[in-house]
């Protein structure tokens, strides 16, 4: 099998996988299957700006709320139907990327990250400030009669989990048509090399925005579905925590490979859930993880397997 | 204060008088982070975690000490950051030197670092926030309201310990051996500095500062698991406007800072404050990242 | 005719240092030319600010009659200016085909393969497509950065002391390559080695604290008493 073939049976196999596994799994581990689905999709559009273009970012918070809140809002406000309200999710996620994209991609390396972790600390705290159109910290509940798609109704289990499904796939299979593009090859040029990029006749500033862009829809899109799928929107998914996990979860999962955050995503949820009926002080999982890997396993679990044989994994 | 509201010169007066307040004790932490950054190039995000835990430290001195509260916080001011300073060179030796102060995987760390410290607080001091009783209790009488002697007391002891910082710095030979591995690390190792016990030495420092003006504020703010965030945004705030590395640039930063955001939080909404907080910081590093005083990071 | 580089008054200060010091140059189409001078001279200066890497301070650069002054770095090069550094950069962690995909690629390829294949041919190193760009000698990772120039397909290719540290077999093959590229392609080179210089350029320019020395063919700069007093030493060749 070509590497082309192998790569997308690897992927569309997972994909069957999850389809297959709401048959199985109680539903109390089937929702949380969903949960990790839409958080996935966050980490991979993380991965785009950080694993693949090399760009640190310490705000996606900020991208993954302005979805929540661009889906929400208008649902809560302004009584929108539940697809244009997504749409509008992602479209606030991309938008907001680009504006911090404009003014931060003026920075490189630890100012980057600096500068994304302040616009992300600024966001959430003009959400509180607000908290009037808001809902400020306590956030508000979106109503079950607007999270029906097409007679769906996706506060019940298995349309939820479909729902879920459906973004993941898209997301997933998008991610690794565009790393396999020459876009996705110009991105990895420019995080390996960026002066030789530039010199090959690549903006550099052009480059990363678009990836930027790119990682902010996909944020977006997640921030609306988990708003949408789980019913809640509130103040806490733009605080400081959501910028850390999607890192996390590629990290753990290996960074720059395509199903990598998936990986990520589900083994940190189940070991936060794990850590929480033990103690409140869960998040110290977190802090330990994050330094065992940075110090032991930068390339996490699918990186280090391809270096290791794996050549082909995208 | 329960007495007629002020009018607009004495309130202003009072929020001036929280702001060198404010001002005082973020100088002390930030020039310990900036410490940190100017001679290991490090960026440390877990900072506002060993403010905490001096404070948290202090508590669980003056809780259990049976002394009177004068003599328990100063063993508190004396023991808790000598702790924090040993926990902090722990990290450093366990961690930051594996990573070889790599700047991008060093922040990663040292947010590990940060959820680490702040849960074992949480675990072991609970999610309750708990005063620390002041070693006096002097009230000063101004004509339109009453003062705590006690802060101003705090603007004196902070003054005095930058004093002594940058006595360090240019009076000591351990002062010298800092500034000489900040400015050219190689070169410092080449006239047999072993830059390493610096780098450790260096963290455990800043990460005392941070303790010990946690312990000053604590008497006048109650100890909180939490209570890291806000100093470590502000810090960050001072020593970027400052410029990164720059001892002076620091201390007049810090000024500027505190007493904006005194009068800001004052005057207007402290939530507003800390917006134009972060939003400056962002664009400084944005569009003039030397910052006031500091030379290109 | 006109030249297809000509600029005039380039200059550039670093503080105190004066690099490149009211420079007039002029690069004819289809001339190899030899920038040569010793070190510190201002060479890699000069040519980092016609490639567009640093900018300049005062001074015009025309591409064929276009002013390029103002474009950055990576606009120049989809004009058509390529260049190669003086310490080898390339994507280490790519494979070989990576590498020169990503340069012609830049310049629209729909025949990607094909173009790879063929500008790993011209350099000789077809069979090391698949290999880890890091992993090759040294020799071999200066030819890998020719062939990325080559894949540009520029009209202009400037190379920065491309022999540095080749064995005498792959300067041979090195000459050779050069040699083959004009007239569709113009090289501007800089280079100590002077037999290099002198069995390839057509013209020469002799730069010598920021300014231009002396320019001419090669038999004009060989006996030329300034740059014989200034570089050439009477004899000791460099490099």
């Amino acid at each position: 099998m070509t590497d082309g073939a192998k790569s997308w049976a690897l992927h569309l196999g997972l994909i069957v996988a999850l389809f297959a596994a709401q048959f199985f799994l109680p539903q109390y581990h089937a929702t949380n299957l969903a949960r990790i689905m839409v958080l996935a999709v966050f980490a991979m559009g993380y991965n785009i700006a950080f694993g693949y273009t090399g760009l640190l970012s310490l705000g996606h918070a900020l991208f993954f709320a302005a979805g929540m809140y661009g889906m929400g809002l208008p649902i809560w406000q302004l009584e929108w139907p539940a697809l244009p309200a997504l749409i509008m999710g992602l479209v606030a996620g991309g938008g907001v990327a680009a504006a911090v994209g404009v003014l931060a991609l003026r920075t490189t390396g630890v100012s980057f990250m600096i500068v994304t972790l302040m616009f992300a600390q600024a966001g959430y705290l003009t959400i509180l400030y607000f908290n009037t159109y808001s809902g400020g910290d306590e956030g508000f509940v979106v109503d079950r009669a607007g999270r029906m798609i097409g007679g769906m109704d996706l506060a019940a289990d298995t349309p939820r989990y479909l729902a879920a499904l459906g973004l993941f796939a898209v997301a997933m299979l998008g991610c690794l048509v565009l790393v396999r593009s020459p876009f996705g090859r110009v991105m990895v040029a420019m995080r390996e090399n960026e002066e030789r990029s530039r010199m090959l006749g690549y903006n550099p500033f052009a480059v990363k925005l678009t990836a930027l862009v790119v990682s902010g829809i996909y944020a977006g899109a997640a921030g609306a579905a988990y708003g949408l799928l789980f019913g809640y929107v509130g103040a806490s998914f733009a605080q400081i925590q959501y910028s850390i996990l999607p890192l996390l979860y590629v990290l753990l999962g290996g960074a720059g490979t395509v199903i990598g955050p998936f990986l990520g995503a589900a083994a940190m949820f189940y070991l936060i859930d794990i850590a929480s009926s033990y103690t409140s002080a869960y998040f110290f999982v977190v802090g330990a993880a994050l330094v065992a890997l940075v110090v032991f396993a930068p390339k996490g679990m699918l990186g280090t397997l391809r270096d290791r044989g794996l050549k082909w994994l995208p | 204060m329960g007495t007629p509201p002020l009018s607009f010169g004495p309130f202003l007066f009072l929020a001036l008088l929280e702001g060198t307040v404010m001002a005082a004790v973020l100088a002390l932490t930030a020039v310990g982070l900036s410490l940190v950054f100017g001679v290991m190039r490090v960026v440390n995000v877990a900072h506002g975690e060993f403010f905490m835990l001096g404070a948290v430290l202090a508590w669980f001195v003056t809780y259990y000490l049976p002394l009177p509260p004068a003599l328990g916080w100063i063993a508190a001011l004396i023991i808790a950051p000598l702790l924090v300073a040993g926990i902090a060179a722990l990290a450093d030796v366990l961690v930051l030197k594996r990573l070889k102060y790599d700047p991008e995987a060093t922040i990663v760390a040292t947010i590990g670092l940060l959820y680490i410290l702040q849960q074992a607080a949480l675990t072991f001091y609970g999610p309750d926030a708990r005063p620390v009783p002041a070693p006096f209790d002097l009230r000063l009488q101004f004509p339109w309201f009453g003062y705590s002697g006690y802060k101003l007391f705090v603007v004196v002891a902070a003054a005095a310990l930058l004093g002594g910082v940058w006595a360090l710095m240019t009076h000591t030979k351990a002062g010298l051996i800092m500034r000489a591995t900040q400015v050219d690390t190689e070169v410092a190792r080449a006239f047999g500095i072993n830059t390493d016990r610096v780098y450790t030495a260096t963290f455990a420092l800043g990460a005392a500062l941070a303790a010990v003006a946690a312990v000053l504020i604590v008497p006048i703010q109650q100890a909180h698991y939490l209570m890291g965030g806000d100093p470590l945004l502000l810090a960050f705030i001072v020593v970027i406007i400052g410029g990164l590395g720059s001892l002076r640039g620091t201390v007049v930063a810090a000024l500027i800072i505190g007493l904006s955001d005194g009068v800001i939080s004052m005057f207007f909404s402290p939530t507003l404050a800390k917006i134009i907080a972060t939003l400056l910081v962002a664009l400084v590093l944005v569009f003039r990242p030397q910052g006031l005083f500091g030379a290109r990071a | 005719m006109a030249a297809l580089i000509e600029a005039s008054g380039l200059t550039r200060h670093f503080g105190g240092v004066r690099a490149v010091e009211n420079v007039d140059f002029r690069l004819e189409h289809g001339e190899i030319h030899a920038l040569i001078g010793p070190n510190g001279a201002g060479k890699t200066t000069f040519v980092s600010l016609l490639s567009g890497r640093i900018p300049v301070q005062s001074g015009r650069i025309l591409l064929a009659g276009d002013d390029i002054t103002a474009l950055s770095a990576h606009a120049r090069v989809r004009k058509g200016i390529a260049y190669t550094f003086q310490i080898t950069s390339i994507y280490p962690r790519l494979s070989v085909f990576d590498n020169v995909a990503l340069a012609a690629q830049s310049r629209g390829a729909p025949d990607l393969k094909d173009q790879v294949a063929a500008a790993l041919g011209r350099v000789g190193l077809k069979d090391h497509a698949a290999q880890t760009a890091g992993t090759l000698s040294y020799g071999h990772q200066r030819l890998l950065e020719l062939a990325m120039g080559l894949a540009l397909r520029p009209r202009v290719l400037i190379l920065d002391e491309p022999t540095q540290g080749l064995a005498a077999g792959e300067i041979e093959g090195f000459k050779s390559l050069v040699a083959s590229l004009v007239p569709d392609t113009t090289v501007l080179l800089i280079e100590h080695n002077m037999d290099v210089v002198m069995d390839l350029a057509t013209r020469i320019t002799v730069l010598n604290f920021g300014q231009v020395l002396a320019t001419g063919t090669p038999e004009e700069i060989r006996q030329n008493s300034h740059v014989q007093a200034a570089y050439l030493g009477g004899g000791d060749a460099e490099g």
